[in-house]
């Protein structure tokens, strides 16, 4: 991803996944779910942990796109557009990998 | 009391100060001056209980900080004991007496990430800063074999006049040992940092000529590398939110065990810390008289007291107040709106020559 604009597209054959180093945890005491990564904490809400289970490196974008389409009876431009998003605003702060 | 212990909210971080050993002598170290003796050191088994009843209190992430941790034989004990108790670990290492073995061990039993200090982008300074013959090249070894390793690395850059005119340099440095995350940490004035401070003052220009930089180096390296970095607080208009706020977010154990609000917070007299050897965790977060002392708003004076900004700044930092003004309960003097904070900008101009060096017994100096 080194020299990536920042704001392109993501492919639909890309598939993204959590870097070791990065770990999605739900913790009571936090009060729900949390991404956790080098030296960061981010609270994951109900819509970023529904994405962030599915990047596991073997689905492909279109595939989580589609999944979660089917799932959340969302119109499919819509969900691509917002996950498209968040993958990439996570890929900037390299939470993610594409 | 009750009152209080309803409103405190779980801590995210423990920094475990492991050991206050270190083969380097940085001026900067935020150690205290008086450092815990080897033989007070918690052992293994005492820091595995604290890393379980650290996950007990919500805690997410522990950081196995010094001194140097790798002077600890049984690191990789520590670090498979805090993996065991469900706890994030992050290293914060100055690389030196990590061999790529010992790497391995760790990455071997659980380590989520570790941190590199570099001190320069020129060896020469780098070593010199460092007070340590050979130390970049030996970080440099090291910061390679966490990456061929396969775990994420954060550069940690500590900024200070003797290399703030390098900050381009020693950001692509971090690029090229392959770490995705760089902190740009200006020195904070605690400890030997306190004692060196007119040896590692920037002038006001140096640190906004570097703020301008890290924005433009934010901007080009987007998406590649993170940097987060802080102004250097004395030419602040604001106070930083320290620790996000005493007793709020983090805690902090000491090689001994005491247990502190931060790792600054023994330099205020008249607070007392309780230990992990005499408490539970959980004991101290709610309990212990240090941690209530600055929570919440109640402490506070003027300009703080009535100021809309209370919950953003916590008054900024209590060590720094009293370090600065002699009162823990005043606002810290790097805010505009304290009535001290001329005397700020005067202490920053004071500007010394010589540094020196962090070592268990200091040389006593002729007056």
């Amino acid at each position: 991803m080194t020299g990536a604009a920042p704001q392109a597209a993501i492919p639909s054959d890309a598939k993204p996944r959590l870097p070791r180093g990065v770990r999605l945890t739900h913790n009571e005491a936090q009060g729900g779910w949390v991404l956790l990564a080098p030296e960061r904490i981010f609270k994951a809400d109900a819509v970023a942990v529904e994405i962030l289970k599915r990047c596991t490196g073997e689905a492909t974008f279109a595939a989580i796109v589609d999944d979660l389409a089917a799932n959340f009876k969302a119109p499919r431009e819509r969900i691509e557009t917002d996950v498209g998003n968040l993958l990439r605003s996570l890929a900037d702060k390299r939470l993610l990998e594409l | 009391m009750a009152s209080v212990d309803a409103a405190i909210h779980a801590p995210l971080g423990l920094l475990a100060e492991l050991t206050h050993r270190c083969p380097l002598g940085c001026p900067y170290c935020s150690n205290p001056l008086a450092l815990d003796a080897p033989k007070d050191e918690l052992d293994t088994a005492s820091w595995a209980r604290v890393f379980r009843e650290a996950a007990g209190l919500g805690i997410l992430q522990v950081h196995l900080s010094g001194g140097e941790p790798a002077s600890r034989r049984d690191l990789a004990d520590i670090v498979g004991s805090a993996h065991e108790a469900g706890l994030y670990s992050n290293l914060i290492t100055s690389g030196v007496g990590l061999t790529g073995t010992r790497l391995r061990e760790l990455a071997d039993n659980g380590l989520d990430h570790v941190q590199v200090s570099i001190q320069d982008a020129e060896p020469q300074s780098a070593d010199r800063i460092a007070g340590y013959d050979g130390a970049f090249a030996r970080k440099r070894e090291m910061a390679a074999e966490v990456v061929r390793l396969g775990l994420p690395l954060t550069v940690n850059i500590v900024v200070h006049r003797a290399n703030i005119d390098r900050i381009e340099e020693m950001v692509a440095l971090a690029l090229s040992l392959g770490a995705h995350r760089v902190e740009i940490a200006h020195v904070q004035y605690y400890g030997w940092a306190l004692k060196n401070r007119g040896a590692l003052m920037p002038s006001r220009e140096q640190a906004e000529r570097a703020m301008e930089t890290t924005g433009a180096l934010r901007k080009q390296h987007h998406g590649r590398i993170v940097i987060d970095s802080a102004l250097p607080d004395y030419y602040a208009r604001y106070p930083k939110p320290c620790m996000g706020g005493w007793g709020r977010r983090s805690l902090n154990v000491t090689p001994s065990g005491k247990v502190l609000p931060c790792h600054a917070a023994e330099a205020i007299p008249g607070l007392t810390f309780w230990s992990v050897t005499e408490y539970s965790l959980a004991d101290i977060w709610r309990h212990s008289p240090a941690f209530n002392a600055f929570r919440g708003t109640d402490w506070m004076a003027e300009p703080c007291r009535s100021c809309p900004k209370q919950r953003e700044d916590f008054g900024g930092c209590r060590c720094q107040a009293f370090l600065l003004t002699g009162d823990a309960r005043a606002a810290d003097p790097v805010c505009h709106l304290s009535p001290l904070h001329d005397e700020v900008e005067r202490i920053a101009a004071i500007q010394t020559d010589a540094f020196e060096y962090r070592r268990f017994r200091t040389p006593v100096v002729a007056p």
